[in-house]
């Protein structure tokens, strides 16, 4: 019976190691995409064990997510507690148990967590892995100025809209207030959506969870105005003193456009004679009409372009928070086979059309006249710590590529100097410091309801920050509604700077 | 107890079960510290008869061989316990525990092991008539198959069928060198099989959650009535479990640092210490750990089957072998289910499970290899 016994011996010993292969599938190979399912229970509590890397400000002190350690059978849970509530909800976002995650604390996951990061910190959380000890995320320190934040909230308050500003020369992004708001820490409710859905703001779409800074598309009106521009004197085919007749119109396609449908220009209804300079300044429609015809909508586009419209703006915020500007239809990106019969090129010139642009993309052209025509890629997470606070990243400033040359930027800013000091900008005036800005104001289709708009950077010849302020559903004028909160900032942090 | 009985008894076996009763006792009380304690009170029962069963049998266990039949019997009466009214109790949707008072049992257990001792002493006697395959003796074959149909129907689990069927087959092979007997076996029993699988809904269930445990959409969900995903519902069990062995990745998270409880402190697997008791030892040991642990029962079945080819007598031989293949199939049934190899089944994992009757059995199933293994060493010194 020896044999029959050897050979039963052999089954017995295949079924267990039949056991040992099937665990090693589990547990090495198919773990990761187990892991990722939305139904597992377990990672679910799991990543929870994992103290989470704080998030500051840019002072590295002003905390704005917190861990709140919760105890269970099995371990102690770290969920997250928001100390500052509505200030900075859409860009640090918020991670609740449920593993619905938005803003950084969703695309940073991994440093937060600890699990990714230069080799080092991967060691040292495998280390406390091994030993037991509670693993510790990375934290970040944002480039978000804490006060200026709150301010651009406050000045926000009651409205529908958004604030950005940077630092031109870096593209530290400053400020990235979007309003209305919401308390990150009611993510943790079942009933989030319904208390999100019960913020008012002062608009027909209300929409608190969207970061508007980022996603919100508005149509540019005069602010796009800066590209036009750049474009007509980048190419040569321009210069400031290119002479204008401005009758009150431009005639497109055998049919006047009106300069009276432009709520942002100022001065008289008919200018006449005027250079493009004084077009700029006073936001004459007709001229950029006309500067658009002679130019090309392909060409207005190309500009668009190098400033980093039709590509999503790079920042560490989701990707699926951030939108392309450019032109939509249908609600989609709309790229033009042949612009030249596509594309109303006067109605693009001074931002209509089916141009939409986030404030982001805005306060990138600003940005990028500011310093001398270079693009420099946004950025709001300053350095990343790790658990003892030491720096193991500190982001360094990136240029995307140059839009203009400096000569056209310089132009430019004298032109946005003179929409301050004697054009349609002037609230925008600090006292003792050059401001360099344009307004825009875009009509919504219901009269007198417009989008408002002010872009700016200051001081003009040395540029510390630049900024854009949106505001929607608005009965005033861009130089009389945006201007005004983008002056309060830009002083505020200018005065503090020079301290 | 064991030196005193059976001094020249394998030493390795005891102190593996040993260690596997550790390791079973370990992360039970990791998961309810309860439970371990009634689990430790139960391995000190099961060491009483362990002893109990040497001491009775250590002159010659070969005595049992003239009780083939009523072991026989023993092992059909303990089968249908079950599904006697009033005592017998449906957990999980199989019928295999017996309720008397607060002490719960479940009887098939045991009658694993009495159908071993008595397949040892029938086949012994009529292996060399079996062995000729005459159509005549092809009658307590299919005797044997329509009482593990029985057991199927009966008790609602196919773990247990296969657990009886297996160690049927395999006995009856090492009996007879016919491995006839083993096709035709197992022909009819996956065709029995697949008759139950027509008939009892149950035992469907269980194919559909191995065979598909995670849908995209919704489906029809037998315990609410209503539509769910199936990793919500019928496979919920599995899924969560397969989750826990793939969180333990190769090092595990360590014992006592392993998550089985969600946030509002509710057990995320059902049945955890019991049937699923591997998949929290996979999840806190890793592969390491698991891979050890499983070692440990390759190891195991490596003694046994030794033991069986030292036996000098057909009886020795057979009930060596009869209680090794047991111990492995069981082990590769249970385990082989949580790891989706086979349907999944309920059925304890030997020494380490939470559970009286399973503690108990094994402890009496390590007495019957030792006693063999002493005498076959004592005839060879």
């Amino acid at each position: 019976m020896n044999k029959q016994i050897s050979r039963l011996a052999l089954v017995g010993i295949v079924l267990i190691s039949a056991l040992i292969l099937a665990t090693t599938y589990w547990q090495a190979w198919a773990a990761g995409g187990l892991a990722d399912r939305q139904d597992n229970a377990i990672q679910q509590v799991a990543q929870y064990t994992i103290k989470r890397g704080l998030i500051y400000a840019s002072d590295g002190k002003t905390v704005l997510a917190a861990n709140k350690p919760t105890k269970t059978a099995d371990h102690i849970l770290y969920f997250r507690r928001y100390p500052k509530g509505p200030l900075t909800a859409h860009v640090v976002g918020y991670s609740t148990r449920f593993r619905n995650r938005a803003g950084l604390e969703r695309s940073e996951n991994d440093y937060l967590t600890g699990a990714n990061g230069n080799l080092g910190a991967v060691f040292s959380t495998e280390i406390d892995r091994l030993k037991g000890q509670t693993v510790k995320g990375n934290s970040l320190v944002l480039t978000i100025d804490a006060n200026l934040q709150a301010l651009a909230n406050r000045a926000l308050a009651g409205k529908c809209g958004s604030i950005v500003a940077t630092e031109p020369t870096t593209g530290r992004v400053l400020v990235m207030a979007s309003s209305p708001s919401y308390n990150p820490n009611a993510a943790e409710k079942p009933d989030f959506l319904q208390i999100v859905g019960r913020i008012k703001g002062g608009c027909d779409y209300v929409a608190p969870l969207l970061n508007r800074a980022t996603s919100g598309l508005f149509t540019p009106g005069s602010t796009f105005k800066i590209v036009t521009v750049s474009a007509a004197l980048d190419t040569g085919k321009f210069t400031p003193d290119s002479n204008f007749q401005d009758p009150g119109y431009c005639t497109e396609y055998g049919k006047p456009v009106y300069n009276s449908g432009n709520p942002d220009q100022n001065g008289p209804e008919q200018f006449g004679s005027l250079s493009l300079f004084t077009g700029f300044q006073h936001s004459v429609n007709s001229v950029f009409c006309n500067v658009g015809k002679e130019l090309g909508a392909a060409t207005v586009l190309d500009y668009a372009k190098r400033f980093g419209y039709y590509s999503v703006p790079p920042l560490e915020t989701p990707i699926n928070e951030r939108a392309p500007s450019g032109l939509y239809k249908n609600h989609r990106l709309f790229r033009p086979k042949d612009p030249a019969t596509q594309v109303d090129p006067g109605r693009l010139a001074f931002g209509q059309e089916r141009m939409l642009t986030t404030p982001l993309q805005s306060v990138m052209v600003t940005s990028a006249i500011a310093d001398g025509g270079t693009v420099m890629k946004p950025f709001v997470v300053a350095r990343v710590l790790n658990p003892h606070g030491k720096t193991i990243r500190t982001t360094k400033p990136d240029e995307l590529g140059r839009a203009v040359r400096r000569s056209t930027a310089d132009e430019v800013t004298k032109m946005m100097i003179a929409a301050v000091t004697g054009g349609t900008g002037t609230a925008a005036q600090i006292p003792g410091i050059q401001v360099a800005g344009k307004t825009g104001t875009a009509e919504t289709g219901v009269n007198h309801v417009n989008t408002t708009w002010f872009t700016s950077f200051a001081p003009a010849d040395a540029p510390k920050i630049a900024i854009t302020v949106v505001l929607e559903q608005q009965h005033g004028f861009g130089g009389t509604t945006a201007a005004p909160i983008a002056r309060q900032i830009m002083q505020a942090y200018l005065s503090r700077g020079s301290k | 107890m064991a030196r005193y009985t059976v001094p020249n008894a394998d030493p390795y076996l005891l102190p593996m079960a040993g260690l596997l009763a550790a390791i079973g006792v370990t992360e039970i009380y990791r998961l309810g510290p309860n439970d371990a304690f009634k689990q430790g009170l139960w391995i000190v029962i099961a060491l009483v008869l362990f002893a109990v069963t040497l001491l009775a049998l250590r002159h010659d266990y070969r005595v049992l061989e003239s009780y083939k039949y009523l072991f026989g019997i023993g092992a059909i009466l303990l089968l249908l316990l079950p599904g006697v009214p009033g005592i017998g109790t449906t957990v999980n949707g199989a019928r295999l525990w017996v309720h008397v008072g607060a002490f719960r049992f479940q009887p098939g257990e045991l009658a694993k092991i009495f159908l071993i001792v008595f397949l040892a002493g029938y086949l012994r006697e009529k292996r060399e008539m079996l062995a000729q395959f005459r159509p005549k003796d092809v009658g307590p074959l299919l005797v044997i198959w329509g009482g593990a149909m029985l057991v199927l129907v009966e008790t609602n689990d196919l773990g247990s069928a296969l657990l009886f069927f297996g160690i049927f087959l395999a006995m009856l092979y090492v009996a007879t060198d016919r491995l006839l007997y083993v096709g035709a076996g197992a022909v009819l029993f996956v065709v029995g099989a697949a008759g139950v699988y027509q008939v009892v809904g149950h035992v469907r269930e269980r194919i559909t959650i191995w065979l598909h445990p995670w849908t995209d959409g919704p489906v029809y969900c037998a315990l609410t009535g209503g539509k769910a995903l199936r990793q919500d519902c019928q496979s919920y069990q599995l899924v969560k479990s397969l989750y826990s062995i793939a969180h333990g990745s190769y090092g595990g998270t360590g014992l006592g640092k392993g998550t089985f409880v969600n946030a509002e402190g509710h057990s995320i697997i059902p049945f955890i210490n019991t049937d699923f008791i591997y998949s929290a030892l996979a999840q806190e040991l890793g592969l390491v750990g698991a891979s050890g642990l499983l070692l440990v029962y390759m190891l195991f079945v490596a003694r046994g089957f030794r033991i069986a080819l030292v036996a000098t007598d057909g009886f020795s031989k057979l009930l060596a072998a009869g209680l090794t293949f047991g111990f492995a199939l069981q082990t590769f049934i249970i385990v082989g289910g949580i790891l989706r190899l086979i349907p999944l089944t309920g059925i304890t994992l030997p020494f380490v499970s939470y559970g009286g009757s399973s503690v108990v059995a094994n402890f009496v199933l390590l007495a019957g290899l030792l006693l063999v293994s002493n005498r076959a060493n004592t005839e060879r010194l």
